[in-house]
């Protein structure tokens, strides 16, 4: 454990734990000898924490009463953990009637507050503490039940999981092959955390009085120096501190715990993985078409570089020019840059991404070294974006209309009524059947082609000169994407737009774009225009790129 | 035709979202066959229904009504403990390497899992496990590391060698490589080639991409909304399609030629013109 | 949305029905002897047993339940067997203390939690590191024992507000806000750090959805997409965790008001289970759990208004 905090955690537990399993020995005298002449007094030789109202040890009846404490809060722990992790992997793994049923009984429970609940408890069972201890037990159990119900019936809708199916597995296999391996870090997490919950509530119910009587727990020492709070305010401290460690490192050895274990078992990010492309030659560096040619007017970027803290330089010395009215396909491979450079393009690189190196003329405006507000000023209105994946790039708390709405009235201060004449406009430019009905809806309620539209509208919204449009059409169907290709091919006519179009299709580039730059490594290998290098390709990696393509042909 | 697996008349739904909504009927009735050593192609749109096919085939999704016969012998209400055999007979390779494979079990582990389950001692499994390995040309201490520590075209190996394993005769592949690069996509098809040749193992090839299908398939199926619209010898539905469903998902695909691309989006546009219908209505009805 | 009221509303009143019979029944068990207790040890057992039939207790425990029932439903919820005091005007009666606490805890956890979480997600870093700590420190510690603490230094050492007692709204409002501050403080640290670190998480969460980056590629200011964009969604899962919270706060004031002599429903609960009073405990427990209830159709309701996918279900 790296954790430095879950380290002192664990060692604070052992400490009190080891202390109070060995009262016995440790404690000056019995817990329940009392000397009224020495009530209130403080340290004396062999009383190192002094005497309570009652004139009796401290530190004795600290030691005995963390037996009681605690051991009630193992009791309530042990009985949760065998009602709640059992019924909660039947019930995520099967599903089914069983699932509905503890689900009930689970809302139920739930809907009784603990403390109530022990409180009328106590006047059914009695005042034996060990026994409402149990009774905590099943009112802590839901926790467990829905934590491993909750993962279970999730890792069951796993591709692994029907794979160990298909593979032949018993379900009690693939339970302790693929599912326990999931639960069981979370389970040991949430462990900590109702360890803490149950010692708090039992030393709450012994406060309140609700004890074995006599015999010492933390909670009953803090009623007592609580009915003593004017006189001696100091006998809170102990019982107090014992109690306030105790949760304390429980819950911070959770957290560490959750740091530790969670991490490595998570579904590693596709990041993680090499391209399995091997390194890009060197020589071609700066070696590209257009390098030396006149910038563009619309977009010029040169020597473009993009670093991350860890991942070093992602994109290396790009060189791109796009002109009004004309649209360029960036190719490449997933991890060849072409989307860090889209996105450095409109200044939304991700957190802890910057621009490193070179220069980005858009509209006439040099971005790099642009302060981010005069930045955001050219975003919606000189360059705009379309994303890849529809339905995940509208926001599902808003309706289409006020998504489109909220930039036209912001960018360009129309009114609001304005601002909807504007929108239902858009919507019917991007062809949408029956704009006041996706005007209406909640991004949930169209279909993936429609909600790229209506993306494609928003874009179009504060009349941009340029669109960058990263892999617009590789979440589509090919018949739907044919369509949104050509939408943008008319907006491109009707409204002299530029396009930067990242893809990873060559048949897309071959369809739309008039000029094309090839990506690898964070270097453009090759550019040119799209029947040259489509045609004739001069480098070696677009020809391997073309060679891959499978043929399809019409009779 | 001596069929290895045919299904006939299949039909799927699914309880609707909400309370009283109606059952989405995912299949209506499908039926076609595979022969030994044959590749079925089975092609369509998201939401058409192709994968819904091949999980009931593996018996992961409940079959409605209809019959899947797999060798003479019927699979859509098997008892479990058959199920679990016929694991030596069937095997599947998902769409999506990074979520098909569990990512804090080695390589090694999820290769022997299948081995196991037909009741192999755990050292004879580990064994097998090499040799699978180089199969699928990976380095046989691959066995050592977890899926993370491999990019996407090595994992997707890596479930082939796992549907390899027990030496089936029918291989589910469930879009296999639509989430790999242009480049790795072609060395994962050359594979799956190279071992039915090798094997003589029969596929049922799901994928949305045309040219894929082509590529590795000897007869193609296409199907919409639940229901195979066309099917014969891949060559003549992917190069000449009878069906004007079929039609338009070959003109709609762009190929990677500039000429031959312009007269495919003439066609297509005349194509979408002459049957009225755009994409843009259906996929909102298919909603 | 009223057929999913209604439906709520419905489960809500059968899952009544099976809490009422199940405890009725329960606290049912143990034989504690009502008239005895009542009339001392000396008392002649015909006495004794004449009290006890005059309070029912002499017919099997299902049909005191089903006559507890049918008063219930009418809104007549008996006497006390100890006090004779009619239940519901004694819970009437504290009843305005207990919802000026949780009300007052509400309105202090969401400004705060809203505050500190959207301010941790977003600008992370140091501001991040100390509410964490908070939050770890607000979860760790048992509820009393931060109660007892903050007695200590505000009421006992400063000396700023009253340790104990209570002054209703209605006779002084100065007065009734200086014997809330306290508790109200006390039962907040928990529920703001919970709470707090859930809005932190969604807001993290919500701030690497891809549309919060097409929403910055339109050229809209953060402040703005976190007020609306970030906030609206981030406030769905905070809500179901106040909500979870809500129950434990019910707990939480059994404690606070016993420790700070208030006169509400918790400390009625501690005075009454105590001696088994069943006819103020079942009162008790119904209005707690319908309580429970409300908080969760509201909550439901307001995660629904919040994200428009959840409305479907």
């Amino acid at each position: 454990m790296r954790h430095p905090l879950g380290l002192l955690s664990a060692l604070i537990l052992t400490v009190i734990v080891a202390a109070v399993l060995l009262a016995p020995v440790l404690s000056p005298q019995a817990p329940g000898v009392a000397a009224l002449k020495a009530a209130f007094e403080g340290p004396a030789a062999g009383h190192p924490l002094g005497f309570d109202s009652a004139g009796r040890d401290i530190l004795s009846r600290l030691l005995y009463g963390g037996r009681n404490t605690l051991g009630g809060a193992l009791i309530a722990l042990v009985v949760a953990l065998a009602v709640g992790v059992p019924a909660g992997l039947l019930a995520g793994y099967y599903g089914r009637w069983f699932d509905a049923a503890a689900g009930w009984l689970v809302n139920l429970v739930m809907a009784l507050p603990a403390m109530v609940v022990l409180l009328a408890s106590r006047a059914i069972l009695g005042s034996t503490v060990w026994v409402l201890m149990v009774v905590l037990g099943f009112l802590v159990a839901p926790g467990f039940f829905r934590l491993v119900r909750g993962i279970v019936a999730c890792v069951r809708r796993e591709l692994y999981v029907d794979a160990a199916r298909v593979s032949g597995l018993s379900d009690l296999r693939i339970v302790s092959r693929h599912v326990l391996i999931v639960v069981r870090a979370p389970i040991i997490i949430q462990v900590a955390l109702v360890a803490g919950i149950a010692i708090g509530l039992q030393a709450g119910l012994e406060f309140l009085g609700i004890g074995s009587g006599d015999a010492p727990t933390w909670g009953a020492m803090l009623n007592e120096a609580f009915k003593n709070i004017q006189r001696a305010p100091t006998l809170l401290l102990w019982p107090g501190l014992a109690l306030g460690l105790t949760s304390g490192a429980l819950v911070l050895l959770a957290a560490a715990l959750r740091d530790g274990l969670e991490d490595p078992t998570g579904n590693a990010p596709a990041s993680g993985a090499a391209p399995e492309a091997p390194e890009a030659p060197a020589s071609a560096v700066g070696d590209t078409a257009d390098s030396g040619a006149e910038r563009a007017a619309l977009l010029s970027v040169r020597g473009l570089g993009v670093a991350y803290p860890h991942a070093g330089e992602v994109v290396r010395g790009v060189d791109l020019d796009v002109r009004p009215g004309e649209i360029v396909g960036l190719v490449g491979e997933s991890g060849s840059g072409k989307t860090q450079t889209a996105f450095s393009i409109l200044g939304i690189l991700p957190e802890g991404g910057r621009v490193s190196r070179g220069s980005v003329i858009v509209g006439g405006t040099e971005i790099v070294g642009l302060g981010e507000r005069e930045h955001r000023a050219l975003r919606g209105t000189t360059v705009a974006y379309i994303p890849q994946e529809p339905t995940s790039n509208l926001d599902p708390a808003f309706t289409i209309g006020s998504q489109l709405v909220e930039p036209i009235r912001y960018k360009l201060g129309l009114s609001r009524a304005r601002a909807v004449r504007r929108a239902l406009e858009l919507l019917r430019q991007v062809e949408i059947t029956d704009p006041r009905r996706t005007f209406d809806a909640y991004p949930h309620e169209i279909s993936g082609g429609m909600a790229q539209r209506v993306l494609i509208a928003g874009a179009m919204s504060c009349e941009p000169k340029l669109l960058v449009a990263d892999e617009p059409t590789t979440a589509l169907d090919v018949r739907v994407q044919a369509e949104v290709l050509e939408l943008l091919r008319t907006l491109r006519g009707d409204h002299g737009l530029g396009v930067l179009l990242v893809t990873h299709n060559l048949g897309v580039v071959a369809d739309l774009c008039d000029r094309v730059a090839v990506m690898r490594a964070g270097r453009i290998v090759e550019s040119g225009t799209t029947e040259q290098v489509l045609g004739d390709p001069r480098d070696a990696y677009t020809r391997t790129l073309l060679d891959a393509v499978l043929p399809l042909e019409v009779s | 035709m001596n069929a290895l697996l045919t299904v006939d008349d299949l039909r799927v739904s699914f309880p609707g979202k909400g309370r009283r909504a109606p059952r989405v009927r995912v299949l209506r009735g499908v039926s076609l066959a595979i022969a030994p050593g044959e590749t079925l192609g089975l092609v369509g749109e998201s939401g058409s229904g192709k994968t819904t096919i091949g999980r009931a085939i593996l018996g992961l999704t409940p079959v409605e009504s209809g019959t899947i016969t797999f060798d003479g012998e019927r699979l859509d209400h098997v008892t479990r403990a058959r199920r679990r055999r016929l694991a030596r007979d069937l095997q599947v390779i998902f769409q999506d390497p990074y979520t098909s494979l569990n990512p804090s079990r080695t390589v090694g582990d999820t290769l022997s899992e299948p081995l196991l389950g037909q009741g192999l001692g755990g050292r004879e499994a580990r064994e097998r496990v090499g040799g699978l390995l180089d199969r699928v040309h990976l380095p046989a201490g691959a066995a050592r590391r977890l899926p993370r520590e491999f990019s996407g075209g090595q994992r997707q190996r890596v479930a082939i060698a796992r549907a390899l394993a027990l030496g089936p005769r029918l291989i589910v592949c469930d879009e296999p490589v639509s989430a790999l690069d242009l480049t790795t996509q072609k060395t994962v098809l050359d594979l799956l080639l190279e071992i039915q040749e090798q094997t003589g193992v029969a596929y049922l090839f799901v994928s949305h991409d045309l040219a894929v299908v082509r590529f590795v398939s000897h007869r193609v199926a296409v199907i919409r909304q639940g229901e195979i619209v066309e099917s014969g010898p891949a060559a003549r539905v992917t190069g000449a399609p009878g069906h004007p469903y079929t039609k338009a998902l070959l003109l709609a695909a762009p190929v990677a030629d500039v000429t031959a691309q312009r007269a495919r989006r003439a066609a297509f546009e005349a194509d979408r013109r002459a049957h009225g219908a755009t994409a843009q209505a259906n996929s909102s009805a298919e909603r | 949305m009223p057929g999913f009221i209604a439906r709520r509303v419905a489960a809500g009143v059968a899952l009544l029905f099976v809490i009422s019979l199940l405890s009725y029944t329960l606290l049912s068990i143990p034989d504690l002897d009502v008239g005895r207790q009542l009339l001392g040890q000396g008392a002649a057992q015909d006495l004794v047993d004449a009290r006890n039939a005059a309070l029912g207790l002499d017919r099997p425990a299902l049909v005191q339940y089903f006559g507890w029932l049918a008063g219930a439903v009418r809104g007549d919820f008996g006497t006390s067997w100890f006090t004779s005091e009619n239940v519901l005007r004694a819970i009437g009666n504290r009843l305005p203390v207990t919802i000026s606490l949780m009300l007052g805890v509400t309105l202090v956890t969401t400004v705060l939690s809203i505050g500190l979480g959207v301010w941790a997600g977003v600008r992370r870093g140091a501001v991040d590191k100390v509410v964490q700590v908070l939050a770890v420190a607000g979860y760790a510690l048992p509820g009393f024992l931060v109660t007892l603490v903050i007695v200590l230094v505000f009421a006992v050492r400063l000396g700023w507000f009253p340790a104990i007692g209570y002054v209703g709204i209605g006779e002084s409002f100065t007065g009734w806000l200086s014997t809330v501050t306290l508790p109200i403080l006390s039962l907040s640290a928990g529920s703001v750090a919970g709470v707090a670190q859930q809005v932190r998480g969604s807001v993290i969460d919500v701030l690497r959805q891809d549309y919060v980056r097409t929403l910055r590629a339109r050229g809209l200011p953060p402040w703005r997409i976190v007020l609306r964009h970030v906030l609206r969604n981030a406030s769905a899962p905070a809500l179901s965790v106040l909500g979870m919270q809500f129950v434990g706060l019910l707990g939480g004031a059994v404690l606070v008001e016993q420790i700070f002599g208030l006169p509400g429903l918790g400390s009625m609960t501690v005075g009454y289970t105590t001696r088994g009073d069943i006819p103020v405990i079942m009162a008790l427990v119904m209005f707690t759990v319908i309580g429970v209830i409300l908080i969760n159709l509201l909550v439901d309701i307001l995660i629904g208004w919040l994200n428009p996918k959840a409305r479907l279900s």
